[in-house]
């Protein structure tokens, strides 16, 4: 773990998640995300989590930014639909996102969490350890997961069905 | 000298709040939804730190049901937002007011 490769990630991931909100156009945001995604899978590199940064890359960056970008172009909303800006709101959202942040860092900051050093061994770094958990503790919730998956695809079928056609 | 455990939990919370912020502010369904994945992502970094520190990977295996659970999500939503578009004609929040009146 290189504090300055931490520095540079962390410091690329928020900005492109600011950058994600303050874009106007939706293309720019989709493409923030990308590199923030990008940036987290770095981060996730540094903790020695491989598996995670590859996982994350092939279903994030491959499968739900290309998602959102293909909705964009279906819906064409490239270029068009600046964002109005209205100052009540935009004071509002602030202060709340400020409270959000101060608070969850004021926890952060006191909690007494694990002193200095991480474990010696990267635990997650271990395919096969990271495959038998997933068939032996969490054998159920994978099962569940993959169930989840069936019913979300039934449903975005269903979903995206031609209203005319109509059930019967 | 390694970063600490606090430095990515800090992160983790900022970039929740910036999820946050980017919900509250924007007005398109899309820049919303992709703010939702922000804070999505946001929690499951201090997942994969708190696991790495705490030398356990029970961190690890929750973060790929997330990342499972994430995309499943994105799909649905995005066939709503389809949906809607094909009903009303736009995605913008202000004027999908009809439960407003």
């Amino acid at each position: 773990m290189n504090p300055a490769a931490f520095t540079c990630l962390s410091v690329l991931t928020l900005a492109c998640a600011i950058g994600v909100v303050l874009n106007r156009n939706v293309v720019n945001s989709a493409m923030c995300l990308l590199l923030c995604l990008a940036g987290i899978a770095g981060l996730f590199v540094q903790l020695h989590a491989y598996f995670l940064a590859f996982i994350l890359v092939l279903v994030y960056a491959g499968a739900v930014v290309a998602l959102f970008l293909f909705i964009i172009m279906l819906l064409d909303m490239q270029g068009g639909a600046p964002w109005r800006f209205r100052l009540v709101r935009a004071l509002a959202g602030f202060a709340a996102a400020a409270l959000l942040a101060s608070g969850l860092g004021l926890l952060a900051a006191r909690a007494r969490l694990a002193a200095g050093a991480p474990a010696a061994s990267a635990v997650g770094s271990s395919l096969k350890l990271y495959a038998y958990q997933l068939f032996t503790t969490y054998l159920l919730p994978v099962e569940v997961i993959g169930f989840l998956l069936l019913v979300a695809m039934v449903g975005v079928v269903v979903v995206s069905r031609k209203p005319e056609e109509g059930p019967e | 000298m390694t970063p600490s455990l606090e430095a990515y939990v800090l992160l983790s919370a900022a970039l929740f709040a910036v999820g946050f912020l980017g919900v509250l502010v924007r007005r398109n369904t899309l820049v919303i939804y992709m703010c939702l994945e922000l804070m999505l992502v946001a929690a499951t970094l201090a997942l994969v730190a708190f696991s790495r520190f705490n030398g356990t990977e029970d961190g690890d295996v929750f973060v790929f049901f997330i990342l499972t659970v994430a995309a499943a999500e994105v799909a649905v939503g995005l066939a709503i937002i389809v949906a809607l578009f094909r009903a009303r004609g736009t995605v913008e929040v202000d004027r999908l007011d009809s439960l407003r009146h």
